[in-house]
């Protein structure tokens, strides 16, 4: 998120403290001091890591510390899953495949790459899906079995899960 | 201590070279392979038999059946290693209900018996007062199941997972190592010997399937069949998928895992890390416990083998020779 605060000494402390608060975790802090200095403000880039659901509750308190919240870019979807389907991928309708995870709304495939050796023979496919929790990722992949069963892929898992 | 061996194929044999080589202390008074047997109470000549069975003649005479061998030899354990039937057990089954009903200890390394019949068979051996030990019928060398049985006891085991087939591993390596297909990589397996003729038994899990079943049933406290085991073998699996694999440092191999709480049995191909230590070259079997007290442990060794196999029977015979053995 990017902040913008009065730059007195004690104000970037004061914005950070609420972040720990709400049991937050701070990834960066990116300190522009070069903005220009007319409106007497600070700009603050700062990366951090929260608990679902807790950050109304850190702009409550930021709000309250006098600091004005300028930008929020949010990176929602945290696990990673990669898998290996093989089979006749293309003609059991690939984006279809993809659909079904895609449709969940809390897990998307976000990369997928595709080997087609020949004509009629089997193709291979790495798919990678993230999701914003490890239950939503769990659902996916049983998503995934299930159209794998339906349409006769084989769905090659990690060792480990999500 | 006396023994009688039943079973004079790869691993017969390799028992009894390595009674030949060795100064185990152990005389061989019944001997019997599917055609023919031998009883001897002052102790068979094993280099005779080894020589009349590798010029592809039987190792004694056909009027004794390996029933007879059973039923009439005078021996402490019953060495039963012929070849696994997953179905019923048979006929091996029967002959180590016929040695702990004479009170005799069994030493198997035979998996159908114990994944079918094992509570009771240790029922049986409890009553008769005997050891019923069965280290050969997972993973060969690995004295994996003395490591949980005695080494581990005490703790509880939340997962195990590994390569327990090294037929399959053997075949993954190889496509991942030069990019060969099933099919060319099945061929160079059968070729070294690797691979069965009909490779079903390997290819398909069921083999890794009814390891897991025996380690679920006899040490996890788990009441499972082979019928329980989520199962899906190698032999769809292109070069291409392990490449993509590959591509990411990865690689696939075929995996068995139990995880007790959740009721899983699973075999199937899976992503692994190639620096994980179950990623295991060649016919090599790995297999990792994870524990609460010793935290992860993982096995690596060979996994068949003549020598290999008969070194997981002869520390089970030892082991009950140390504790105990009467006449000898």
């Amino acid at each position: 998120m990017k902040l913008e605060m009065k730059d007195r000494p004690g104000q970037l402390v004061a914005a950070l403290q609420p972040i720990s608060a709400v049991g937050g975790n701070i990834v960066a802090v990116i300190h522009q001091r070069e903005t220009p200095a007319v409106t007497e403000t600070l700009d603050v880039q700062i990366v951090l890591k929260l608990p679902e659901g807790r950050l109304s509750r850190l702009l409550e308190l930021l709000r309250e510390q006098g600091v004005n919240v300028v930008r929020i870019d949010e990176e929602r979807l945290l696990y990673e899953c990669t898998l290996i389907m093989i089979g006749h991928l293309m003609h059991t309708d690939l984006s279809d495949t993809v659909d079904r995870i895609d449709t969940t709304g809390s897990a998307e495939v976000t990369e997928l790459s595709l080997v087609m050796p020949a004509i009629a023979s089997p193709s291979s496919a790495r798919i990678t899906i993230r999701s914003t929790t490890r239950t939503e990722m769990k659902k996916a992949i049983r998503i995934l079995r299930g159209v794998a069963e339906q349409k006769s892929l084989l769905i090659i898992e990690p060792l480990e899960g999500a | 201590m006396r023994i009688a061996i039943l079973g004079f194929g790869s691993v017969g044999r390799g028992i009894a070279r390595a009674i030949l080589a060795k100064n185990l202390d152990i005389t061989v008074t019944g001997l019997a392979d599917s055609r023919s047997g031998i009883i001897d109470p002052a102790g068979i000549d094993l280099q005779t038999a080894l020589d009349q069975k590798e010029n592809g003649g039987p190792c004694g005479s056909p009027e004794v059946s390996p029933a007879d061998v059973v039923a009439k030899a005078d021996y402490d354990v019953l060495v039963e290693v012929t070849p696994t039937n997953v179905d019923d057990g048979e006929p091996a089954l029967g002959h180590i209900r016929g040695a702990l009903g004479r009170q005799k200890h069994v030493v198997t390394s035979n998996k159908g018996p114990i994944a079918l019949a094992y509570p009771e068979l240790r029922a049986l051996a409890a009553a008769n007062g005997v050891f019923l030990k069965y280290e050969a019928t997972v993973c060969g060398a690995i004295p994996l199941i003395h490591a949980m049985q005695e080494g581990l006891a005490g703790n509880t085991i939340s997962r195990l997972y590994g390569v327990f087939n090294g037929t399959c591993n053997y075949i993954l390596t190889r496509m991942a190592e030069d990019s060969l297909t099933y099919e060319q990589a099945l061929a160079e397996a059968r070729e070294l010997g690797y691979a069965e003729a009909d490779p079903t038994y390997d290819v398909e899990g069921i083999d890794a399937g009814v390891k897991l079943v025996i380690l679920a049933n006899t040490i996890l406290d788990m009441q499972t069949t082979l019928d329980d085991v989520e199962r899906t073998g190698i032999t769809l699996l292109t070069p291409e998928a392990l490449q993509l694999a590959e591509d990411q440092d990865c690689t696939i191999r075929l995996i068995g895992e139990i995880v007790p709480e959740a009721g899983v049995l699973r075999v199937s191909p899976r992503i692994v890390a190639k620096a994980h230590p179950l990623v295991v070259e060649g016919t090599l079997n790995a297999v990792t416990v994870e524990t609460d007290l010793a935290g992860d442990l993982t096995f690596i060794g060979k996994g068949a083998g003549s020598t290999e196999t008969a070194s997981a029977v002869i520390g089970d015979l030892l082991y009950i020779r140390d504790r105990h053995v009467q006449g000898s």
